[in-house]
């Protein structure tokens, strides 16, 4: 391994405290979604390798139930894969899911690469949390083994935190 | 900088009289299922679970609580509705496994039948799954999963502790010996 993919892997994903770089991408062939649409609500970024991979279902479908949760502590949900925005289309009506997957399709991976969420050797986003406060402040983040689903307690928690604790950073 | 974290998830609500359980509660093992009714490895695990029960006997408790995936089940929560409203009325565990042996058939009305087989009083049964008398209860089970790191279904907690492996036989017997052996 030469120094830099050394230097690539230890970077790892963004940290509590860091802004979070800003972003627009497609969610449906002629819609985008911007970060800073959110502003003055606190936002979950879920990235994950890919649709229909079975723990990605088991994710998404356990988000989807959470929905109510999340608004309660003025949380906006957001799935973000390198799949493109037919794929999510198609495996947001099987799932019944009522958040926005967003395509971050080309270049490929991009918005990954800006969290540290992107696995280059596979080619696919990691299965990575980030949830971030009003103000577009990373509060929290989780990287997760990427075939273990990471559940949503520590989304709760973080979004708790935020709830009591609104200008901590 | 180890970022990779893995995190050891825990039952945060334990055991409690408000429980479905099975198995004396001073038993050395409690195993928790969080479970849908209408999740097809929900139901291969029922016929396991069965296996293990008779397997361990008095050793083992066993609780089972709402995991109701609702958008993907859509008959998943009047089925638990189902199983809470035959509690009410003494028959939880007759209605469970009435639900997991008849998977595919959950309609309002095959509720209704399974009912009259468990002699329910039938008019208080209908009564509360309209009224949805048990929906606060079973979103309390969902949250208490979702809180202990349930990320789908079945979910098992041996003494407190998921279970991450494999849920067959073999491997669940050695988890609950293990746990039993910890335990004395």
């Amino acid at each position: 391994m030469h120094e830099g993919s050394a230097r690539e892997a230890h970077r790892g994903i963004l940290q509590a405290g860091t802004a979070g770089p800003a972003f627009t991408l497609n969610t449906t062939p002629d819609q985008t979604v911007s970060l800073e649409d959110f502003r003055g609500q606190n936002v979950i970024l879920a990235f994950y390798p890919a649709d229909w991979s079975p723990v990605c279902g088991d994710q998404v479908v356990l988000y989807n139930e959470l929905l109510r949760e999340f608004r309660r502590l003025n949380g906006a949900l957001l799935g973000i894969s390198v799949d493109g925005v037919w794929c999510h289309s198609a495996f947001a009506a099987a799932r019944h899911l009522h958040f926005p997957l967003l395509a971050d399709f080309e270049p490929k991976g991009a918005v990954a690469k800006l969290y540290g969420a992107y696995r280059t050797k596979d080619g696919v986003a990691e299965r990575a949390l980030f949830v971030l406060d009003g103000e577009g402040v990373i509060r929290w983040s989780y990287l997760s083994p990427i075939g273990v689903n990471p559940g949503a307690d520590g989304i709760l928690e973080a979004l708790e935190t935020i709830t009591k604790t609104p200008r901590a950073a | 900088m180890a970022q990779l974290q893995s995190r050891v998830a825990r039952l945060v609500v334990p055991v409690s009289e408000r429980d479905h359980t099975y198995g004396p509660a001073d038993a050395p093992v409690t195993l928790v299922e969080y479970g849908d009714y209408q999740c097809p490895y929900c139901g291969q695990a029922y016929g396991i679970l069965k296996t293990i029960q008779s397997r361990f006997g008095r050793r083992l408790r066993f609780a089972y609580r709402h995991f109701p995936l609702a958008e993907i089940h859509p008959l998943a929560v009047g089925a638990a509705e189902a199983a809470e409203a035959a509690a009410a009325q003494g028959r939880f565990w007759e209605m469970h496994d009435l639900l997991y042996e008849n998977q595919p058939v959950l309609g309002e009305s095959d509720l209704m039948r399974y009912a009259h087989q468990l002699e329910l009083d039938v008019a208080r049964f209908v009564n509360e799954l309209a009224r949805h008398t048990y929906e606060g209860r079973v979103r309390e089970d969902f949250m208490s999963g979702v809180r202990s790191g349930v990320n789908g279904t079945p979910t098992f907690f041996i003494n407190g502790i998921r279970h991450d492996g494999p849920w067959d036989v073999d491997t669940l017997t050695e988890a609950l010996m293990v746990a039993a052996q910890l335990h004395a």
